[in-house]
């Protein structure tokens, strides 16, 4: 089987790692991956901020550089949604509507696709782990179990479930930085949550709120290791 | 009267990220939101559990967009029936036309005492501040809003306006106006009001109520309440007036069985309303009681200029609230912060499209989200109230956004070039490693300084470990 690799614009400046590990995973399950040269970012940033028309000028890279009939992996629930449940609006009535359609149609987030062909991952570790439910993995996309279902099948790691898991981790994107008071408070409470499990580590299919929840841990003296699923995966 | 009238609350001039944090600040509004939350939040999952509440969804959903797609044949209809009824219908193009003709009918009856029931319309259209200005006095009779009309607030939530007060507040408020000593105990405050409101009821001209839905079939309008007050504002007065936002129209009385039940189910999580008036025409000859004269104001007020558009859908909100209780925004700021009578995910996407996008404080509201969904979720009509927000802010045309248009008009040149892409990321994390010490950047300059005011930014990743 073939897959190509949306790397994800905030792997790309934040985490390599985290998209070097997807590959990494569906590489051992047998998956040929290519990972596009020409990509760049899926156009999400601009698209929730109200600028639909620079979004689609970003996305239509998205369109050029993901042309094919592979499917399209994303280590990113979030950019998986904005391909899936986005792009179809962003290019209604576009030249490029029927393309886009069919990239949507064809790409998943890692866990999902991960599930959907039963791949196994042969992922062993240690110790405890709690899993955030990012919002848009969970209610765009409409997914609550892959995610988990890949951290039960990781060999030696126990799943603790924390309070609230359904409830936002107050990222949202430029929200972040907008509103910087509300979304660290929503940090801080996620945070707490995902500390009080127990775990040894919180886990989750989106780097972003990682990156948050972590940061915003680390501000408030909440002990708290963050890793992205891949990660954990890769071993 | 002059102007129109904003639907953002006068005081509203401090920026919404200001007031956020003001909200923020207040811990006791914090404890009290936090309760009202949970307390809605496990009697919803306790109904739902109960109900087939996602099949009950889809056809609330169903009626409502067929409902707003027929709108004016519907609304027509109403008219008609409950002209023939008797009562006495107007159009309302706007806040000063519906404020007008209810200060007007006042000034022609020689009222002197108006009683209100709560109506999220009239909060809409300022209406009681236009009664006062025009000599009358006018008492609101839902607790919540008595309480709030004392203490010179706001609601803050669409069916609970006085959530973010807890009762030790609100038995200050009511000694304030009794200059009694009050019990501290719930019973004893809500017997105290009863009291103090009945002389009320027993000498208002005109009672004021809102709509929560017309049943165009028979002409009757629907008053759903859990205080019983409302039955006695729309009966006892000589004129009752009935002011209902547009949308609020149902086909017949199917629908208004479905949408009766599925209200209470998402409103307050129980499977029955306390009161459901349903009324239709003022007194008939030989009838014991009820008004003389029936007025109902439908009021537009920006809702038709979104009929056939792709924000049609805020229109088949039936004002339960819940997407107010399920959204952690409105959870943790509260909906008074929000300054507009609609708080939470549905106003903030309604009060600009009221308002006017150049509003420079209602068009801040729709940022305010961090599209998590859960309002959708919620939602007993299925209002996709994320996608909504989106669409919203891609026609602000504040000053703000103008200025991040041109931020991103940049972004969007630098990123459809992978080679330009390449370029900027390479430089970021240029940026990243010299920012960083130990894995981690504690204060960012420019564009970053928002992320660091709350939280460090990992420079590494994974993160290095807490030590
Ligand atoms: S948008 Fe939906 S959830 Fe929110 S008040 Fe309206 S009907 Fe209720």
């Amino acid at each position: 089987m073939r897959a190509m690799l949306m790397r994800t614009c905030l792997s790309d400046v934040m985490a390599p790692s985290v998209w070097r590990a997807t590959r990494t995973v569906l590489e051992r399950a047998g998956v040929e991956v290519s990972v596009p040269r020409r990509q760049t970012c899926c156009g999400q940033p601009g698209w929730s901020s109200g600028h639909p028309d620079q979004a689609r000028r970003v996305a239509r890279t998205a369109l050029a550089a993901f042309a094919g009939d592979d499917p399209v992996v994303v280590p990113s629930g979030s950019c998986a949604a904005m391909v899936r449940h986005g792009y179809p609006e962003l290019f209604a009535g576009q030249p490029e509507e029927e393309a886009a359609l069919a990239m949507a149609g064809r790409t998943r987030e890692f866990t999902q696709f991960l599930a959907e062909h039963g791949l196994d991952t042969g992922a062993r570790g240690s110790g405890s782990a709690t899993y955030h439910d990012s919002c848009h993995m969970l209610r765009l996309l409409g997914e609550r179990e892959s995610g988990r279902a890949a951290l039960r099948a990781v060999e030696g790691v126990e799943l603790r479930e924390m309070e609230a898991t359904d409830v936002c981790c107050g990222f949202g994107g430029t929200f972040s930085v907008n509103f910087p008071e509300v979304s660290g408070r929503l940090g801080e409470e996620k945070a707490r949550h995902a500390a009080a499990t127990g775990a040894d580590e919180l886990i989750a299919c989106d780097l972003s709120c990682l990156m948050h929840i972590a940061g915003r841990a680390r501000r408030t003296g909440v002990p708290l290791r963050v890793r992205h699923i891949a990660e954990v995966l890769a071993g | 009267m002059s102007g129109r009238r904003p639907v953002v609350y006068s005081d509203t001039t401090a920026p919404l990220r200001e007031r956020t944090r003001e909200a923020l600040a207040d811990d006791a509004l914090a404890a009290n939101l936090r309760a009202a939350g949970a307390s809605w939040g496990a009697a919803r999952t306790r109904i739902s559990a109960e109900n087939p509440f996602a099949e009950m969804r889809a056809r609330a959903r169903e009626i409502r967009r067929g409902d707003i797609g027929d709108l004016p044949e519907l609304l027509a209809r109403l008219e008609e029936r409950v002209t023939a009824a008797g009562g006495v219908v107007t159009r309302a193009a706007d806040a000063d036309a519906a404020c007008r003709y209810i200060t007007d009918l006042a000034a022609a009856r020689g009222a002197t005492l108006v009683a209100k029931s709560k109506s999220m319309a009239t909060e809409e259209i300022k209406l009681n501040e236009a009664i006062e200005e025009s000599g009358l006095r006018v008492v609101e009779t839902d607790l919540g809003e008595w309480i709030l009309q004392l203490a010179g607030q706001h609601p803050s939530h669409i069916v609970a306006p006085a959530v973010h007060l807890n009762k030790e507040q609100v038995r200050q408020v009511l000694m304030a106006e009794s200059g009694w000593e009050l019990p501290t105990d719930r019973e004893a405050l809500v017997a105290h009001a009863r009291t103090r409101l009945r002389e009320v009821f027993a000498s208002a001209d005109i009672g004021i109520s809102g709509v929560n839905f017309g049943v165009a079939e028979t002409g009757t309008i629907c008053v759903v309440e859990n205080e019983g007050n409302a039955r006695l504002v729309t009966a006892l007065p000589r004129i009752h007036v009935a002011v209902m936002g547009m949308e609020r129209v149902v086909r017949d009385w199917d629908e208004a069985a479905h949408i009766l039940q599925i209200l209470p189910m998402a409103a307050i999580g129980d499977d029955a309303a306390g009161y459901v008036n349903l009324i239709t025409g003022p007194r008939a000859p030989g009838e014991a009681d009820g008004p003389e004269e029936l007025h109902l104001v439908i009021l537009d007020g920006g809702r038709s200029a979104l009929l056939g558009t792709d924000l049609e859908e805020a229109l088949d909100c039936i004002r339960c609230g819940a997407c107010l209780y399920s959204c952690p925004m409105w959870r943790s700021v509260g909906g008074q912060a929000y300054g507009s009578p609609y708080s939470g995910p549905i106003g903030s996407v309604l009060t600009p499209l009221l308002e006017g996008m150049e509003g420079e404080r209602s068009s801040e509201l729709p940022f305010m989200s961090s599209l998590c969904g859960s309002c959708h979720d919620a939602c007993p009509v299925g209002i996709p109230l994320h996608d909504l927000l989106v669409r919203v802010r891609a026609r602000v045309t504040t000053t703000a956004h103008r200025r991040d248009r041109a931020r991103f008009r940049l972004w969007s040149r630098a990123w459809s070039n992978p080679a330009a892409y390449r370029l900027s990321v390479a430089m970021a994390r240029i940026g990243l490693r010299l920012a960083g010490r130990r894995g981690w950047a504690r204060r960012l300059p420019g564009p970053g300084a928002e992320w660091t005011s709350q939280r460090d930014l990992p420079t590494r990743w994974p993160p290095t470990p807490p030590r």
